[in-house]
């Protein structure tokens, strides 16, 4: 038994199944990132923890309790929404006080936890206003204070962030996880931006097409993706997945990649780089998944990789980004893109020697789409 | 594009012309309505009708206000005056809370067949009145209301909610129903949502809807006179009486002053929340 148990839960509107068995467990303090697409089934099942939906089969429980009878307000969590749901006709005071006055939680009482509150979030200067009257980071601010006075066993996030701009949104998560960090509450936090989720989460469950793709620690999640959804979808730019063949070389497995010109690119892909057992599959089309990072210059080559490999390759695009200069190549018949160091020397249009790191390679398979190495 | 130019002057002026002949043309029968309500009958008779009096006198409203035969006994527009209010408040008060509730229920509570429901509370503000007269006729009858103000206020209610559905389903349907579902995160319930939250952020809608009801209720003469008594008669069925009394000469003046006084409490509600009235109507249609 966890913190919050959600065990074979599913949803389905009529016929239409959007969220399938789901089976989480997060334990208290955790942090908890939902990500994914939209549509995925992410805010619905935020919303069944909550209890605003209903949940069609299988379990919720918190600390142990059966939930899915139970209604929100006696869940004892505290929701932050996207559009972060402030009651217009009331005071950013009346806001806060209002879960408590409904919980019948005496005057006197209120007024303490609401200065705590506004001394923890610094919104004491505009406690009387009305949220019209604030700004975008203001109010969410107010949204928080209004989830924080309850002391929830469980705080839902229901993509906090996405209505502000980008600067705003980059200091309030940071917000957030010092807030996390402070009081140790247990979080389950909805998201669509990677970033978020492998910047503020202690796991991540990766969701797709009303499925969990995979459920783990950010590292997890970034360095062994299970499949190619999740490859694809965590991390900025995303991995390149190339077509590319199996073949047998001198060392054990090569994998070869077709450069424009028809002509071959081969690494090695051997016991350095992965425990799989690749020895029967030569020939076998597979897709090769590297990340930006991991095709870079030669000095931008980590020197702690045990297997960096060097290829030739022609540059199309270099697109300089300040600390980073992003090259793209055309590499088993798709764009890829490598990340170099910002003098890099790399030229549109002339070859250039470029670092794989084997190591942070991986393999799938293009008709399951699954991990293979 | 030409930057804000200085027009021509003789343009304003021909504008402003005919504004003024179109505000003369309009004010024309007002005009007419309050120099005569000040006169005595003689200057009225005399053939004087748009001239200003010339003996002021406020004699027609006292009896158009307290002394007019308009039913069986000499009692002027009072007491009609006071039965119009004693049926418009709560009438009012109800279709509007109801029409609230209806919308509230229909957007933020929306089951299966709601739209369906809404379809037939539509149908209701399509029904001419004629054809409900002998119906809701026997309907008061049973129910005991028939000849009474709570009957008229209970036929204006019937009558009111299509609209006032109408209004508050189409004002809450871009309220935010994630409002909703914090309020129940945060332990609220069905009414108390509705008091706290959604009442308190539905004040163009209700303005509207407000000057809407009290307009047609306090105005209508068919449901006035066909289902109320001597004692319950609504202002305007007592108005028709005035006007319309076959004893003695017409007392052109005082049915002048029993106007004015049937139409103020309309205009005096235009008033003081017709700015509001605008707002309601757009609102939604502009972000904001």
């Amino acid at each position: 038994m966890s913190f919050l148990d959600i065990e074979n839960a599913t949803k389905s509107y009529g016929a239409a199944r959007v969220l399938n068995e789901t089976n989480i467990s997060v334990e208290e303090g955790e942090f908890l990132v939902l990500v994914g697409p939209s549509g995925c089934g992410k805010s619905t099942l935020l919303n069944m923890i909550a209890g605003l939906e209903t949940v069609t089969s299988g379990e919720i429980r918190i600390r142990g309790k059966r939930m899915n009878e139970v209604k929100p307000a006696e869940r004892n969590i505290a929701m932050v929404f996207q559009s972060y749901a402030l009651y217009p006709n009331m005071t950013v005071r009346g806001n806060i006080s209002f879960g408590m006055e409904m919980q019948g939680v005496p005057k006197p009482e209120r007024e303490k936890k609401i200065a705590e509150v506004a001394d923890l979030l610094q919104i004491k200067p505009f406690l009387d206003r009305k949220p019209g009257q604030l700004s975008g980071g203001q109010r969410q601010r107010v949204a928080m204070g209004r989830a924080l006075t309850r002391d929830p066993d469980l705080f839902l996030f229901d993509e906090p962030l996405s209505n502000l701009d980008a600067k705003l949104r980059v200091d309030m998560r940071t917000e957030i996880k010092k807030l996390h960090q402070k009081l140790g509450t247990t979080i389950v936090y909805v998201t669509h931006d990677q970033i978020e989720a492998l910047t503020l989460s202690t796991r991540i469950a990766v969701m797709f097409g009303g499925d969990v793709q995979q459920l783990g620690t950010p590292d997890e999640i970034y360095n062994n993706p299970v499949n190619m959804f999740v490859a694809g979808f965590m991390g900025s730019p995303s991995m390149n997945l190339l077509a590319a063949t199996l073949r047998q070389g001198a060392d054990g497995m090569e994998v070869e990649l077709a450069r424009p010109d028809a002509s071959k690119v081969r690494l090695p892909f051997s016991a350095a780089t992965t425990q799989a057992d690749l020895s029967d599959m030569d020939g076998r089309e597979v897709v090769f998944g590297i990340r930006p990072e991991a095709l870079t210059d030669s000095e931008g080559a980590t020197p702690a990789s045990q297997a960096i490999h060097y290829a030739d390759i022609l540059v199309d695009v270099v697109e300089p980004a300040g600390s980073d200069t992003f090259v793209t190549v055309t590499l088993g018949g798709k764009d890829a893109i490598g990340r170099l160091r910002a003098n890099a020397k790399a030229v549109a249009g002339k070859t250039f020697t470029f670092a794989f790191d084997m190591e942070k390679a991986m393999l799938f398979d293009p008709e399951t789409q699954q991990r293979i190495a | 594009m030409s930057t804000a130019t200085r027009s021509n002057p003789w343009g304003r002026l021909a504008l402003y012309l005919v504004l003024g002949l179109f505000c003369i043309y309009y004010l024309t029968p007002l005009y007419v309505m309050l120099i005569n309500s000040f006169k005595p009958l003689g200057e009225i008779t005399s053939g004087g009708m748009v001239a200003l009096p010339q003996d002021w006198t406020s004699e027609p409203w006292q009896k158009a206000w307290s002394e007019a035969q308009v039913g069986v006994e000499a009692t002027g527009l009072r007491p009609y005056f006071i039965n119009s209010f004693l049926m418009v408040i709560p009438a009012v008060a109800i279709t509007t809370i109801l029409g609230a509730l209806n919308g509230y229920v229909l957007t933020k509570w929306s089951f299966r067949g709601s739209t369906l429901i809404f379809g037939f509370i539509l149908f209701g503000c399509f029904i001419p009145f004629q054809v409900v007269l002998i119906p809701m006729a026997r309907t008061l009858g049973l129910l005991g209301l028939a000849g009474s103000v709570p009957g008229l206020v209970f036929v204006h209610v019937v009558y009111g909610i299509s609209f006032s559905t109408l209004y508050f389903r189409n004002y809450y349907t871009s309220f935010p129903t994630e409002l909703v579902r914090a309020a129940q995160i945060d332990g609220a319930g069905f009414f108390t949502i509705f008091w706290r939250i959604m009442l308190p952020s539905s004040g163009p809608i209700a303005v509207v809807c407000v000057i809407w009801l009290f307009t047609n209720i306090w105005n209508d003469f068919l449901f006035g006179a066909s289902f109320s008594d001597f004692d319950s008669q609504p202002m305007t069925v007592a108005l028709n009486n005035l006007v319309q009394s076959s004893t003695g000469v017409k007392e052109y003046n005082v049915h002048f002053a029993g106007a004015i006084i049937a139409a103020l409490p309309t205009l005096l509600v235009y008033v003081v929340a017709g700015r509001f009235f605008v707002r309601g109507l757009m609102s939604g249609s502009v972000k904001g």
